[in-house]
């Protein structure tokens, strides 16, 4: 039999019918809804009749436009209030279970899956959000998908999809002290660009993958949709099983066993073939900062501003020129020592308990510089209670940092934690765009000790010189 | 939902000529509280059309006259990269464009338009940049026919360009299908296949 991919195993497993002008129908194990980008897929139900197919499949929470706040306080914002509560009742109205605010489980759609035992080896997971390539780091193929798709997989539990390339991403070598699974991701970005991956699933492979926890291969596959991949993925082994063993909605005791010798069947054959291929020397890869407003546009935090005249087509030199304007840059200009005015430690890339542990360890005994706002925002509310457990939201009050309920937030602003025009933000989440934390606000991407790091200086700085207490 | 058949479309451009033009920008998020699928064509470009005061930005272009009216955007590489949001194409729909030209779209972002009758036509760099010169050049007289059928993106000045597309999501445009309606028809395919899983 031909050697296949992880991807190959997991596409052939679910294609319910081939459509003769190509793309396949494939079944949809696990559906996650929020309350952004479904309000429009239900009513489409509702006006034709249907019904959802597979509730059971389908899983609900609220995290873009929560406040992260005081939560017995009502929202207010009647807008976002009114798409929580159309979310409400259409999980009523269609028998879908959903987190909601209330609950002890709520967190961004991409933290909970995963915490939950939801998102488990070998499964086709979709969800009206692009960071749904998170999932990937289970071995399942997960992707993001329009309110349409949305629309359709409720109806019919299946998607239609015309079948990606693939594209190994090998990561060689050890990485070195200070250097994070964000750094890794980051540094891909910026050798492949933000299209370098259009139309193919990543495949992350490579002894400095191998070598990641879940919570790092999460971030990792989190940012597939910044190089522009369908999705990406990384083979289960022992660290994925130990993760999924014992939570909720994994396989139990009684079916474990089996289950897990299906999974080991998932990895790569040795000698499949992928389409493309790009090597990675992790041991090379520092810490990385993003300059610009595109996450293509990042260096190592010992790395310069660049010229646009440097750059090699005329379109490069024009986004180039944007971006440094935007982001108030003059070429030439070291990052290191930049000066900053907010720090966010959150979202579904870095929001999990261990990145606020690599964050509380650089504040640990240290204070935020005055002038300096600073928010962690935890990905989950379970994520927040094990942070206390810990004591991390002792570390964080004391340094200065504000400790906050769990959601989306500064990612993307759609709540009240937005930045002002000018405010420059060292931010652990996964886009720069021009406004994406806010209209004018300046985002530099990073990791969660890199930000904490920049909180305390008051401005960007290189983690490797910290001392962890 | 049945949408407008998509066959050919004769209509007047605008130049867009930017790369990297992601989802944030076409609609920002203070505009995705809706519940609705309408009342976003106003939010289209929201952060470049208007200053921070709520002016008119007046070196935008699509706030010049030329643009005004405009059906077919001429836009950059990887058009549509970042957020899955259709909202996206939702606003640029309302806002009258139902063809996109661009040397390449991000994966999302292309399906999120057909799935609305708006046609994602990819064309290669330097066919792209002499559109746009054309389009300059015009200054709002500019048109162009794209015809799904043959495949072709054509003006009355010579230019001929034959482009392709998954002929899936081709069909769909051609005809103004409901995709839903359409995967229902293999029920019984669905059924088995959940049978045979358990």
């Amino acid at each position: 039999m031909t050697p296949r991919t992880l991807f190959e195993k997991v596409w052939e497993t679910h294609v319910v019918h081939r459509f003769p002008e190509g793309p396949a129908l494939l079944y949809i194990d696990l559906h996650l809804v929020h309350e952004v980008t479904s309000p429009q897929a239900f009513e489409g139900l509702r006006q034709a009749g249907r019904r959802v197919r597979r509730p059971e499949r389908t899983v609900a929470t609220v995290d873009h436009n929560v406040p992260t706040g005081d939560r017995s306080l009502p929202l207010d914002d009647p807008i976002a209030a009114t798409q929580l509560d159309t979310l409400a009742q259409n999980a009523r109205a269609f028998g879908v279970e959903l987190f909601d605010l209330a609950s002890p489980q709520q967190g961004i759609v991409h933290v909970i899956g995963p915490e939950l035992g939801l998102t488990q080896p070998g499964m086709i997971v979709v969800c009206g959000d692009s960071h749904t390539s998170t999932h990937g780091a289970f071995g399942a193929f997960a992707l993001g998908i329009g309110t349409s798709e949305v629309e359709h997989v409720l109806a019919t539990q299946c998607l239609v999809l015309a079948k990606p390339r693939t594209m190994e991403a090998h990561f060689n070598g050890r990485r070195s002290a200070g250097v994070t699974a964000k750094d890794l991701i980051l540094a891909l970005i910026g050798r492949i660009g933000t299209a370098g991956a259009t139309g193919h699933v990543l495949e992350y492979t490579g002894e400095a993958i191998e070598a990641l926890s879940m919570e790092e291969r999460m971030t990792v596959c989190n940012m597939s949709i910044e190089a522009g991949a369908r999705a990406g993925m990384i083979a289960p082994d022992e660290t994925t099983f130990a993760y999924l063993e014992g939570r909720p909605r994994a396989p139990g005791n009684h079916d474990w066993g089996r289950t897990v010798v299906a999974w080991r069947q998932l990895a790569s054959d040795p000698g499949a073939e992928y389409d493309r291929h790009v090597d990675i020397d992790a041991a090379a890869v520092g810490p990385q900062v993003t300059w610009g407003t595109s996450p293509g546009m990042v260096t190592d935090i010992t790395g310069y501003v660049p010229n646009p005249v440097d750059f090699p087509t005329a379109d490069e030199r024009r986004a180039v020129e944007r971006a440094l304007a935007y982001m108030a840059l003059t070429p030439g200009t070291p990052l290191e020592g930049l000066p900053i005015d907010r720090v966010f430690v959150g979202s579904c890339t870095n929001g999990r308990i261990e990145d606020l542990r690599a964050a509380a360890e650089i504040a640990l005994g240290r204070k935020v510089a005055s002038g300096v706002r600073a928010m962690v925002v935890p990905g989950s509310q379970q994520v927040k209670a094990q942070g206390e457990r810990e004591g991390l939201d002792r570390i964080f009050r004391e340094a200065g940092f504000e400790w906050r309920n769990a959601g989306c937030s500064l990612c993307l602003g759609m709540n009240a934690d937005v930045l002002r025009r000018g405010e420059r933000c060292a931010s652990t989440s996964n886009r720069n765009f021009e406004g994406r934390q806010g209209a004018g606000g300046r985002t530099h991407l990073m990791s969660p000790a890199m930000a904490a790091a920049a909180a305390v200086a008051g401005r960007l700085v290189d983690v490797r010189a910290w001392a962890v207490a | 939902m049945t949408l407008t058949p998509f066959v050919r479309h004769f209509g007047k451009c605008a130049a867009l000529p930017r790369a990297n033009v992601d989802t944030d920008q076409i609609v920002p998020k203070q505009f995705l509280k809706r519940v609705e699928r309408t009342g976003f064509g106003s939010a289209l470009f929201h952060d470049w059309r208007l200053r921070p005061d709520g002016t008119q930005n007046t070196e935008f272009e699509l706030n010049q006259a030329e643009a005004v009216g405009a059906t077919i955007l001429i836009a950059g590489a990887n058009f549509g990269c970042g957020s899955s949001r259709e909202h996206a194409v939702w606003a640029l729909a309302e806002y009258g464009f139902r063809a996109i030209l661009a040397p390449s779209f991000a994966d999302i972002f292309s399906a999120n338009c057909c799935q609305n009758g708006v046609a994602p036509v990819r064309l290669s760099g330097d066919q792209i940049e002499e559109l746009v010169r054309r389009c300059r050049a015009g200054r709002g007289g500019y048109r162009l026919t794209v015809d799904l059928e043959a495949q072709r993106v054509t003006d009355d000045a010579g230019f001929a360009a034959a482009f392709t597309m998954e002929p899936y999501r081709r069909e769909m445009l051609l005809r103004g299908l409901d995709e839903i309606g359409r995967t229902l028809l293999e029920e019984p395919r669905i059924a088995d296949f959940e049978r045979s899983r358990t």
